[in-house]
């Protein structure tokens, strides 16, 4: 950062601000220690509920809406892969082994991990200000002009400055905030909504949804949003920077190990 | 050390020490009230026992959702089964009518009750679901008695924790815990909307327990034994379903 600040426009100079601030103090720090440990717990969470979720799915590949749907009644769709059930018609002449037992087991205790996480991390949120200060925007945030703005350079695939290493930008803060406050609460409902125990004790949860197999057709569909966002977000970690955005998550720290020596 | 960091210590190592404790203080309670599974052991059991402790606190005394007539399913679906045994397709042969359903273990007059015998008991029905693990559900009307109403009449014993039930199938046998046996929707069901149980659906006798899922629904009962413990049955891990990688616990 040999350059004359003076000679800049206030935001590349703010920005060069903060570049120098970034390497004077070489190793910033970026993520809260609770921030990291809960952003990989959820992680490895998420991976194993994919899995077991997919593997379950493979047992009945069919949706239907309302409270009840077989193999004998007509389905909304199904997915046109092969079953791990031969009284499911596929057209593929076999039928895959059976996976379910194992899935459902860890899918469930896979779930009761990531919610205690997720609680943990909601009360962290909370308590430390890390919602407000990190996640919501700001007022100047959803101003028309940065709004525009932060759209315009996301397609046209612009790499982000080095101020947003150190801060998120609006398109992010509005995204993180949609999979914490909607998505996951969503997919802990769809998925309570299916239990016959649970549903004995809180029928409004499935009845809002409009029965036990749109419950089933709606989990499906949210963890579709989901794992749309995990592909928008490694993809975009990617063109960010794949250590530069990936190591703050693990040390903490925004720089590298050289430039912290 | 700076304050910032000193006062994060102190947070972690309070929480850490919340967290310990509490969990220990859970287990112990756990145990008490009754809210560990026999499948409790290996590396899905804390998960098994959150799900089944929980839903015990949440649901021992609510009941299944129940439907009108109009949602009862036309086509209800009766899964793949084992082909029927030799002894069973003698019975079948007969009409059922040398059917018996033999009550044993911790009860005070151990009992073989003739299929006559259960439905000269005041009958009940109820319009629920069934639910398979594999996703798929349907609506039907069961009927049949109370097994709170044949427990009653054989004495079950103070001590008593859990029902084993058995089909005529030796390799299908399951388990539930009193507050699922005593519950007034589980059933041992002989009729399906409005005629005999179907063969396909369990008939002449199946378990029918609304608030777990389908599995838990045994077909073809013959025996029921009143117990304590559920480790001297099979693996002891409750059920048929656990040996087979299933959850013993299936009201998820």
């Amino acid at each position: 950062m040999a350059r004359s600040e003076s000679a800049q426009a206030p935001l590349e100079a703010y920005v060069a601000r903060s570049v120098s601030a970034v390497r004077a103090s070489a190793a910033a720090s970026r993520h809260s220690a609770l921030v990291r440990v809960t952003h990989w717990i959820v992680t490895l969470c998420f991976f194993a509920l994919l899995l077991t979720g997919i593997e379950i799915l493979i047992s009945h590949p069919r949706f239907y809406w309302g409270e009840t749907g077989t193999v004998l009644t007509k389905p909304l769709f199904q997915i046109p892969i092969p079953s791990s059930r031969d009284l499911v018609r596929t057209g593929y002449g076999y039928v895959l082994p059976d996976q379910n037992g194992w899935s459902r087991y860890l899918h469930f205790e896979a779930a009761w991990i990531l919610v205690l996480t997720g609680l943990l991390y909601g009360i962290f949120g909370l308590a430390t200000g890390h919602f407000r200060k990190n996640l919501f925007p700001t007022g100047a945030d959803l101003s028309w002009r940065t709004l525009s703005a932060t759209i315009a350079g996301h397609l046209r695939f612009q790499r982000p400055s080095e101020a947003e290493a150190r801060s998120y930008n609006v398109l992010q803060r509005l995204a993180y905030l949609f999979v914490i406050f909607v998505l996951f609460p969503l997919i802990i409902w769809t998925g309570l909504a299916m239990s016959p125990a649970f549903v004995s004790a809180f029928p409004a949860t499935v009845n809002l949804l409009g029965g036990q197999q749109s419950a089933r057709l709606l989990h499906f569909v949210v963890t579709l949003a989901l794992v749309l966002f995990l592909v928008v977000h490694i993809v975009m970690i990617c063109l960010a920077g794949f250590w530069s955005r990936t190591r703050p998550m693990i040390t903490g720290r925004t720089g590298t190990s050289k430039e912290r020596v | 050390m700076t304050d910032i960091s000193r006062r994060k210590l102190i947070w972690t190592g309070l929480g850490a020490a919340a967290g310990v404790s509490g969990l220990a203080v859970a287990a112990r309670l756990a145990e008490k009230y009754g809210l560990v599974p026999p499948d409790h052991g290996g590396i899905f059991g804390v998960g098994e026992t959150l799900t089944y402790a929980a839903q015990r606190l949440l649901t021992r005394h609510s009941m299944a959702r129940e439907f009108s007539p109009s949602e009862i399913s036309k086509r209800p679906f009766p899964n793949e089964m084992a082909p029927p045994s030799d002894a069973f397709k003698r019975l079948q042969a007969a009409g059922f009518v040398d059917w018996r359903l033999t009550v044993t273990g911790m009860v005070d007059q151990p009992t073989s009750f003739s299929l006559a015998q259960l439905k000269s008991y005041p009958s009940r029905s109820q319009i629920t679901m069934v639910q398979c693990e594999e996703g798929w559900s349907y609506i039907a009307e069961w009927v049949g008695v109370p097994l709170s109403h044949v427990l009653n009449l054989v004495g079950v014993h103070p001590q008593a924790r859990y029902v084993a039930y058995f089909s005529i199938d030796p390799n299908w046998w399951d388990s539930m815990d009193m507050a699922d046996a005593m519950h007034p929707q589980t059933f041992l069901t002989y009729g399906m909307n409005g005629h005999e149980l179907p063969v396909g659906h369990g008939g002449p006798l199946r378990m029918r327990v609304p608030r777990q899922l389908g599995y838990k629904n045994v077909k073809f009962i013959t025996h029921l034994t009143v117990t304590d413990s559920m480790k001297k049955f099979g693996k002891g891990l409750g059920s048929a379903s656990p040996e087979a990688g299933y959850a013993w616990y299936a009201g998820i």
